[in-house]
């Protein structure tokens, strides 16, 4: 055994699945090393095997895979001998005794990795009763001190809470504390901050670099966001296809890539140094024929008004009920939408930016009808007349559907299994009644052509096709019907960092060609700044900028806008996250934005001021235009 | 919390309301009564029958009343303890049913216990052992036994019994017993009978316990959190026990709504074959006479117990899931 100073050492790591017809193999002859002390991020994309080698660390694989090769751990600190994981005995005292307290790992999603019947100081302190002899009050201590040192403002009392009164970030942070507290020499994170939110994002990337650097403890990061590599890593690990395929220190991976992949992934990122015009480019570029689906369509773009959709007040609240043992119940009125107005201009792409929450998606749903608002007026106007969408019924609203479609977020679950691709894309067409069985097909294969699928697909169920596939799919049927209006709730969020360049650009070029309008919603302020032209950002239900792309991004006004520009992490290593200033602009906490953006919970003291050249943003109305400028 | 189980209890009254109501109607659905049925029989075996006496009868308990009257009387005479007159055993209901209720119920809490104790480790081994010899002979087994109806379960075990062993093993104790006051060798002989109908009316809820127990494991088994125990450094039995069994226990415990009148009334036919001394038998006995005070205080009985399951399980819930007791109910 020649490990040396590393504390892990994967040799020829080889992890095979069996599956129904066969065996899978996941990871191919992995190697690799992870420091005492130091951050080891492996990066790769969904699938190509970076948490199975997480799990084959754990031991905690499915019973179905099959392991070789050989994992070394090297734990100096305990003083214990070089021992090789894989091959002390399944679920056994050894590894047993090394899960938890020498090596422990947190998971991608905080809401179904703990207990929902437990109380997360149960859970917490579970740890300290499997690995020490602490007694329970000395537990309970423990606990509450490591819960107060992670962020929970009472820990007593977060001791006794369970993990669905938590937000996910506190949950997130829980589960921190929980891998924490037997103070491990190794924490594997897989996916950290995935789940999370960016500002919510930055705060637990603070925290686990503060956690890894005072406890001194080595972390293996497996991530596929290149930006919270380049704000983390010490070293890189990169795996492709369950294939190491570069490795070595954070300095040389982003400075100087060498392997193909590497490069491509780093080229598909969409970044805010863009040059106007600039594409990103796909690890595996599609071509598309947009041109396939332009027909008469162009003459539509040249008439009409210039603006096609016009928000004006909306507002939207939610109530809950909830009740405590004793006493009556209370209710919570939840504004979902508060006092929205904006406009779409005919043939612009508008982003409307926020964190899971902001109400952005109930404002998508109010305009396609699918919500009912409580107050407020849409209209749209494509020419042929302006339309109160909110009054719309019968035939009117089933001639609005068609002019107004919507992609979604998930393209697993948007496209019904037991359809074929083509009676997916001529639904649309048969709910309408445009054209004859023989020439929706023609349109179908045409749809294909456009967003770059081959047209012998046709027959082809969804689950035959990739997630970027799929979601390609999902954008010919919304394309279906000619529609003016395409909105795009978060279409990217759920795919791959390669596969959502192919999509970008895909959406990209289906706008310039066809003179859609667009309305793109998204909590990733590096895909709307690639794909918008105007940026509305969202918070608690209102917008609290909107601007041109360019004037947003280099002038933010508005402290909630600064706090998500700043917690975005970049991947490039001269660009760090500032965790100070991310501490000081307080995110989301209207109490810390300052006097004149905060509306010291009166109703309605806060107004659009306009800056000038179309960037609004949200202030008292006492405030002065020259006293918001920074 | 307090006010949730006030408004639980309030609710029940107006429920029980309208299902003695509805008893009500289903046992005034069929022409005539029972001094009809009385009256015919008597006729069928060449009695004379002296009219009047019928009709004074008929007054006196109210027969020549309208409907209406006699609901009102029936529930508020329920109210007072008062569960009517049967007349086929010419005794107050209250009397008729006396020992056999406390049977039943002996029956089925030994039912019960018998179902949960042997389908909880089966059903914990057919999940943990998915795919084994195991999971799938004790998953035939469980078939079996849903798929066998319980009267012929009590056939063939009394066949044989009376082959093997050459008992009898009807009645739920030594006739000898029947009609005397409760002594220690009264409770012997009761004991000695009741694993029998205990073993056969609780076979298909067992087995039906086990799939379900199974399916709900396995479900919870592929939960997320069961691998943050195991990297806890849990070990697998305790993983099992505290996490996703836990979880699990959830149906368990919506299942007492259900399982207390199924017992009861699902075991007539065995009760039946078996001769048993519990309310299955008198019961449609009851309805077949158009004994109607008798068969209504029943089913008013098996209301009762309906709507009493189902809330100690919505109050058990409550207590065992915080999610429940704790999280706000979302009006939209």
């Amino acid at each position: 055994m020649t490990s040396g100073a590393d504390l892990l050492r994967v040799e020829g790591l080889r992890i095979t699945f069996s599956v129904l017809g066969g065996e899978v193999e996941a990871v191919r002859g992995a190697n690799f090393r992870i420091l005492p002390g130091k951050v080891t991020a492996l990066v790769g994309e969904s699938g190509s095997g970076k948490s199975a080698i997480s799990q084959a660390i754990m031991g905690i694989l499915p019973s179905v895979a099959q392991v070789s090769g050989r994992v070394l751990f090297n734990d100096v600190a305990a003083g214990t001998k070089p021992v090789d994981l894989l091959g002390l005995e399944t679920d056994g005292q050894e590894i047993q005794a090394i899960r938890g307290a020498r090596i422990s790992k947190i998971f991608q999603e905080p809401m179904t990795s703990l207990s929902p019947l437990h109380t997360i100081g149960n859970q917490i302190s579970e740890v300290l009763k499997i690995h020490t002899d602490a007694d329970k009050a000395e537990r309970r201590a423990r606990t509450e001190q490591l819960l107060g040192y992670v962020g929970f403002a009472k820990p007593k009392r977060a001791y006794d809470m369970y993990p669905f009164e938590l937000s996910g970030g506190m949950r997130q942070r829980a589960m921190i504390a929980m891998a924490l507290i037997c103070r491990p020499a190794l924490l594997v994170a897989d996916e950290p901050t995935t789940a999370l939110d960016v500002t919510v994002q930055a705060q637990i990337l603070q925290l686990l670099r503060e956690l890894q650097s005072k406890l001194n403890m080595a972390m293996l990061l497996i991530t596929h966001d290149l930006g919270v590599v380049a704000n983390m890593a010490d070293e890189v690990v990169v795996i492709y296809h369950g294939e190491i395929v570069e490795a070595g220190p954070v300095d040389a991976i982003f400075r100087n890539p060498q392997h193909p992949y590497l490069k491509g992934l780093m080229a598909a990122v969409p970044h805010f140094d863009m040059k106007p015009g600039e594409r990103l480019k796909a690890l595996r570029e599609v071509s598309v024929k947009p041109g396939a689906l332009v027909g008469d369509r162009r003459a539509a773009k040249a008439s009409g008004p210039e603006v096609l959709v016009s928000v004006r007040h909306l507002s939207k609240t939610f109530s809950t009920r909830s009740s405590g043992w004793f006493g009556a119940d209370t209710t919570f009125r939840h504004r979902a939408v508060d006092n929205v107005s904006f406009d779409i201009r005919r043939g612009e792409c508008l982003g409307l930016v926020g964190e899971s929450g902001c109400g952005k998606t109930t404002v998508s749903k109010i305009l396609m009808r699918a919500v009912t608002p409580d107050t407020g007026t849409v209209t749209f106007d494509d020419g042929e007349g302006a339309v109160d969408v909110l009054k719309l019924e019968g035939a009117e609203l089933k001639a609005l559907r068609a002019k107004i479609q919507m992609v979604f977020q998930d393209p697993v679950s948007s496209l019904s299994p037991r359809m074929t691709i083509k009676n997916i894309l001529s639904e649309p067409l048969e709910i309408h009644g445009r054209g004859t069985p023989r020439s929706r097909v023609e349109t179908v294969r045409s749809l294909l052509q456009a967003v770059g699928l081959d047209q012998r697909f046709i027959n082809r169920y969804p689950h035959s096709f990739s997630g970027g596939q799929r979601q390609r799919i999902g954008i010919a049927r919304a394309l279906a019907l000619v529609p003016q209006l395409l909105i795009c709730d978060e279409p990217v969020s759920a795919l791959d960092v390669s596969v959502q360049a192919q999509i970008l650009n895909l959406l990209k070029d289906l706008q310039k060609e066809l003179g859609l309008t667009m309305l793109f919603i998204s909590h990733n302020l590096a895909v709307v700044d690639y794909m918008a032209d105007r940026i509305a950002v969202m918070c608690a239900g209102r917008i609290v900028e909107l601007a041109p792309r360019e004037v947003l991004m280099r002038n933010p006004v508005h402290p909630y806008t600064k706090s998500l520009l700043a917690a975005v992490p970049y991947p490039d290593l001269d660009r760090k996250l500032d965790f100070e200033s991310l501490q000081a602009s307080g995110g989301s906490d209207q109490q810390r934005w300052g006097a004149q953006f905060s509306d010291g919970g009166e109703e309605n003291a806060l107004v659009p001021a306009d800056l000038g050249g179309g960037h609004l943003v949200l202030a008292r109305k006492s405030a002065d235009a020259r006293e918001l400028r920074p | 919390m307090l006010r949730y189980i006030l408004w639980r209890i309030a609710v029940m009254v107006p429920t029980l309301l309208i299902i003695s109501a509805l008893v009500f109607t289903i046992i005034e659905l069929p022409p005539g009564d029972y001094f009809e049925s009385y009256v015919a029989e008597l006729r069928a075996q060449g009695e004379g029958v002296d009219n009047e006496q019928i009709e004074a009868l008929r007054k006196q308990y109210g027969f020549d009343q309208p409907a209406l009257l006699r609901y009102v009387y029936w529930v508020g005479g329920m109210l007072q303890g008062d569960f009517g007159y049967s007349f086929e055993y010419e005794l107050p209901v209250s009397e008729v049913v006396g020992d056999r209720l406390w049977l039943t119920i002996l029956v089925s809490f030994f039912t019960i216990i018998f179902t949960w104790i042997i389908a909880f480790p089966i059903g914990i081994y057919a999940a943990t052992h998915q795919y084994s010899w195991g999971d799938y002979g004790l998953s035939l087994v469980g078939l079996i036994g849903i798929a066998i109806p319980n009267f012929m379960l009590a056939l063939i075990l009394m066949y044989f019994a009376n082959i093997w062993f050459g008992t009898s093993i009807g009645h739920l104790m030594d006739q000898k017993y029947l009609s005397e006051p409760m002594s220690w060798e009264k409770a012997k002989s009761i004991l000695e009978h009741i694993w029998i109908p205990v073993i056969i009316v609780g076979a298909a809820g067992t087995a039906g316990m086990i799939r379900r127990l199974r399916a709900n494991l396995l479900d919870e088994l592929q939960k997320q959190y069961v691998v943050t125990a195991r990297a806890k450094g849990l070990s697998p039995t305790r993983t099992l026990l505290k996490y996703p069994l836990r979880m699990a226990l959830n149906f368990f415990i919506s299942d007492i709504g259900s399982i207390l009148p199924a017992i009861i009334s699902g075991a007539e036919i065995t009760a039946i074959v078996l001769s048993l001394e519990t309310t299955g038998p008198m019961l449609i006995k009851a309805l077949q006479s158009q004994d109607m005070y008798l068969a209504g205080s029943f089913l008013m009985f098996l209301a009762f117990l309906t709507v009493i399951g189902v809330l100690i399980s919505d109050l058990a819930l409550a207590v065992l899931d915080p999610r429940i007791r704790l999280q706000g109910r979302s009006t939209k």
